[in-house]
């Protein structure tokens, strides 16, 4: 028995004990029912949601700061620090107002030359941030209350920038602290979002607290993702960091925390079987499983190399291994986010139907493959990537391919992967990772499917034909333009074989059953949640 | 005396020199770079080269060690790389719950071990020592996150007698404090009490065998006087040896104790701090653990005096 397979069968041992109504009232539970306890997905180790875009960042801003606008269930970007906004008729000047008595948790009001600080440093570090900033002829405060943005050409996705989920997203801070180098780190927390941080009881590795900020003032509108009223139910909420995920879900069962993010497939079965904890979709735009290759070395600089791959590769195979039971993955022809607007399986044949490594072969001759080793970086402490690298391995010994598997940490593949060495000299040739589905909605926020050589993500893909579809998707004045920018797009990083997409995966979520009003979402929205006694 | 500390506590200086060098060397050539993990997986290799620039990563190994031990010799042990707070702040805030495990380990161990050592040698080659060193054998083999997940199960799942996880600091009360403790202090210290009962067994019977205690028999001294007056009075220099020496297996035991029951303490912060590659952590944890290692050592010496006469400085 290895040490999952006991984790599990101890854990569902307990579960299968409370379930009988074996245990007892508990001795050590003093969880009262205005403070919500919350496992999140990783330590809040730094809380600079523009220096670090680690999505636990991200998730923790999200209840600090607020936003100018934020994106709905539907993905449009709505309202919510700006109260209107007006654009000129060549769609150059944007004036935007922001909502009365919003204010920062030290008490001072939220002003436009605090909105233009935070836009000027999240602009330094955000893609779309840059590409307004290119075409930026002013940002300037009108009033207190009124900024104006203007532009030397039309950017018709403006406002998906301003709202997305994608990080880092653009979170409005005090002057004085977006004042702060964007790559260096803030060291004041002074928010304007509905929560503050209480800073002396945060004990980074172990624990954050959040506590109401009554002067919070909240759209009257219901909430919606990062859109809407953001009403706070509780007084308090703290996060509780577990490294291990068979000690989060025994403490779960035993209602000493009250909401899991992310409980690890192995475990979700034990989970099920207690009768006071929920299971549920944490986020039905789910995730994309991803490989990696590295474009400017052999074997895959030669896109018959990577052609093979995607021909000979089983995205069923890395399903079962990332997620296994068949309800919670689903194939994926393509590079976007099944379910959403934009998806499309354009000029994905390659990935579809049965796997013929036969073809994948001949494709590899093709490629003039010469039998030299291929680094496959595979992080160990990622359940995900690890899975997804056993198979990647299987896959390249069953081409006929030498693999040089590297069982390493995530915090060398990090490191590995930046590296534009040749693999046989620090580099690499493949590594595994997966994506947010809601990064995959479009090209806003999606990095990794940009192919613009040296400054594309690691693994540097060039495609002239993946970039110009790119940038007829950000011109693209109607819906149909973008649809049918994205579908062109889809096929010429098939073709091309930007990244190998391994397949489409949803993961879970859990909460205690006297815990109402979690919704499904790219993060955990604590807003509209509330905690029986 | 006063000379044979004075000396020994200046030679910790070299010895923690030498420590600094080496963790300074290991780190630098370790594979992993803070700035790739602090950009996140969204960011740009553009960005990750920006941040290493930021954190002055991307200087002379000789620059960064210099300034390193600069600050050390000022008493800083310099700031997270990623939490952006003094070295010394996160090491304050973890100090307490992986002292208290150690403390509540230590207690029980020895409370334990040296009376179930002392009987096992008394009823040497009897089924009941057989009975203790299979114990002691089985503590040895299984490992610290079996024994966590086991008492978890039965006394936390299934009893629900006390929390699966976490720490409350002593001032919030003995009881709140003791009770996250006691499955940590109990799955960290099969280890020791296995060591501890083994040498206190192997130490006792050479005792045992000593004229002095055959004597004492034939004075008429019970079972008990003989035993733990003057066999384990006798015998306390390599027990006592043995518990400095597992210091350092506690504080090994400490990083999984506290992942498996979720307790914030420093064997955490040291893990965290690994995966991550939050240098000026490493480097000032592993400074700590080594002062109180030579510390403890000299402690230890230090005790040999007051439990064997003939051992003078």
């Amino acid at each position: 028995m290895n040490r999952r397979a006991f984790l599990q069968s101890a854990t569902g041992a307990g579960a299968l004990a409370a379930t009988a109504g074996l245990a007892t009232p508990a001795i050590s539970q003093r969880v009262a029912a205005r403070t919500l306890r919350f496992v999140p997905q990783a330590d809040l180790a730094n809380f600079d949601p523009i220096w670090n875009t680690q999505y636990v960042v991200r998730n923790g801003a999200a209840l600090v700061w607020d936003m100018l606008y934020g994106v709905n269930a539907d993905l449009k970007p709505q309202r919510q620090m700006v109260e209107s906004e007006e654009v000129s008729g060549d769609r150059l000047t944007w004036t935007f107002r922001l909502r009365p008595n919003l204010k920062f948790h030290d008490g001072e009001p939220v002003l436009a030359k605090d909105v233009i600080a935070s836009l000027a440093r999240w602009q330094a570090r955000d893609n779309m941030g840059l590409m307004i900033k290119a075409i930026q002829d002013e940002l300037v405060a009108v009033d207190d209350r009124t900024f104006r943005w203007r532009l030397n050409r039309p950017y018709s996705k403006l406002l998906i920038a301003l709202g997305k989920v994608g990080t880092p997203s653009c979170f409005i801070m005090p002057a004085r602290i977006a004042a702060t180098d964007p790559f260096k780190p803030i060291s004041d927390y002074v928010g304007s979002g509905p929560m503050k941080l209480v800073r002396s009881e945060w004990v980074p590795g172990a624990r954050a607290v959040f506590e109401k900020f009554s002067e919070y003032v909240p759209r009257q509108e219901p909430s919606s993702w990062l859109s809407g009223g953001k009403q706070i139910l509780v007084d308090r909420i703290e996060w509780v960091v577990m490294a291990d995920p068979a000690t989060a879900s025994a403490a779960l069962q035993n209602g000493e925390v009250d909401w899991w993010e992310t409980p690890i497939a192995d475990l979700v079965p034990v989970l099920n079987k207690s009768r006071n904890v929920v299971v549920d979709i944490a986020d039905p735009l789910g995730n994309i499983g991803s490989f990696r290759m590295n474009h400017l070395y052999p074997p895959f600089n030669n896109v018959y190399a990577r052609r093979a791959i995607l021909t000979a590769m089983s995205q069923e195979d890395y399903m079962r291994a990332v997620v296994g039971d068949d309800a919670y993955w689903k194939p994926l022809p393509g590079f976007f986010t099944p379910s959403t607007p934009l998806y499309t399986e354009e000029g994905g044949e390659i990935l579809k139907g049965p796997r013929n490594l036969d073809a994948a072969k001949r494709l590899l001759d093709q490629s003039d493959y010469a039998g030299q080793p291929v680094t496959c970086l595979v992080a160990q402490d990622l359940q995900i990537a690890k899975a997804q690298g056993e198979v990647t391995a299987d896959l390249l010994k069953r081409l006929g391919m030498n693999v040089d598997f590297n069982a390493i940490d995530w915090g060398t593949t990090a490191a590995r992967r930046a590296q534009k060495s040749p693999p046989g000299q620090g580099g690499w040739n493949m590594f595994h990772t997966w994506h947010a589905g809601a990064v995959c909605v479009d090209p806003s926020s999606y990095t990794a499917i940009r192919a613009n050589g040296d400054k594309a993500w690691f693994g540097w893909p060039t495609s002239e034909k993946v970039e110009a579809e790119i940038t007829a998707w950000y011109e693209a004045a109607s819906f149909e333009e973008e649809k049918s920018a994205i579908g062109r797009l889809n096929r010429a990083a098939c073709e091309d074989v930007v990244y190998a997409p391994t397949g489409f995966f949803l993961a879970h979520q859990a909460w205690r059953s006297n815990v109402a009003g979690i919704v499904k979402g790219p993060l955990p929205f604590f807003w509209g949640v509330s905690k029986a006694a | 005396m006063l000379n044979y500390v004075v000396r020994r506590i200046l030679a910790t200086i070299p010895v923690m020199a030498v420590v600094a060098l080496f963790v300074f060397s290991l780190l630098y050539i370790a594979p992993g770079d803070p700035a790739a993990i602090v950009a996140g997986d969204q960011a740009t290799p553009a960005d990750v080269e920006r941040i290493r620039e930021s954190l002055g990563l991307d200087r002379p190994f000789l620059v960064r060690f210099g300034e390193w031990v600069w600050q050390i010799l000022h008493g800083d042990l310099g700031t997270s790389i990623f939490t952006n707070l003094p070295v010394a702040t996160m090491i304050a805030q973890r100090i307490e719950p992986t002292l208290s495990l150690m403390a509540v380990t230590l207690i029980l161990a020895v409370s334990v071990a040296v009376p179930i050592g002392v009987v096992a040698a008394w009823k040497a080659d009897t089924l009941i020592d057989r009975g203790i060193m299979a114990l002691a054998v089985l503590g040895f083999s299984v490992p610290v996150f079996v024994v966590g997940y086991l008492l978890a199960y039965v006394f936390a799942l299934e009893l629900d007698w006390l929390p699966v996880q976490g720490y409350t600091q002593l001032r919030e009360g003995l009881w709140p404090w003791l009770e996250n403790l006691i499955l940590p202090a109990i799955a960290l210290g099969c280890v020791y009490i296995a060591l501890i009962a083994r040498v206190t067994r192997a130490t006792m019977l050479e005792v045992l065998q000593q004229d002095y205690i055959r004597t004492a028999r034939a004075k008429g001294i019970g079972q008990g006087g003989i035993l733990f007056l003057h066999a384990l009075k006798n015998a306390a220099v390599p027990i006592v040896t043995v518990i400095g020496i597992g210091i350092a297996l506690l504080i090994g035991g400490a990083v999984v104790t506290e992942t498996v029951f979720a307790i914030p303490g420093i064997g955490r912060l040291t893990v965290d701090a690994i995966l991550r590659r939050d240098y000026p952590v490493i480097q000032g944890i592993v400074l700590l653990f080594s002062f109180i290692y030579v510390l403890v050592n000299l402690l230890i010496d230090l005790l040999y005096t007051l439990l064997d006469p003939r051992i003078r400085y």
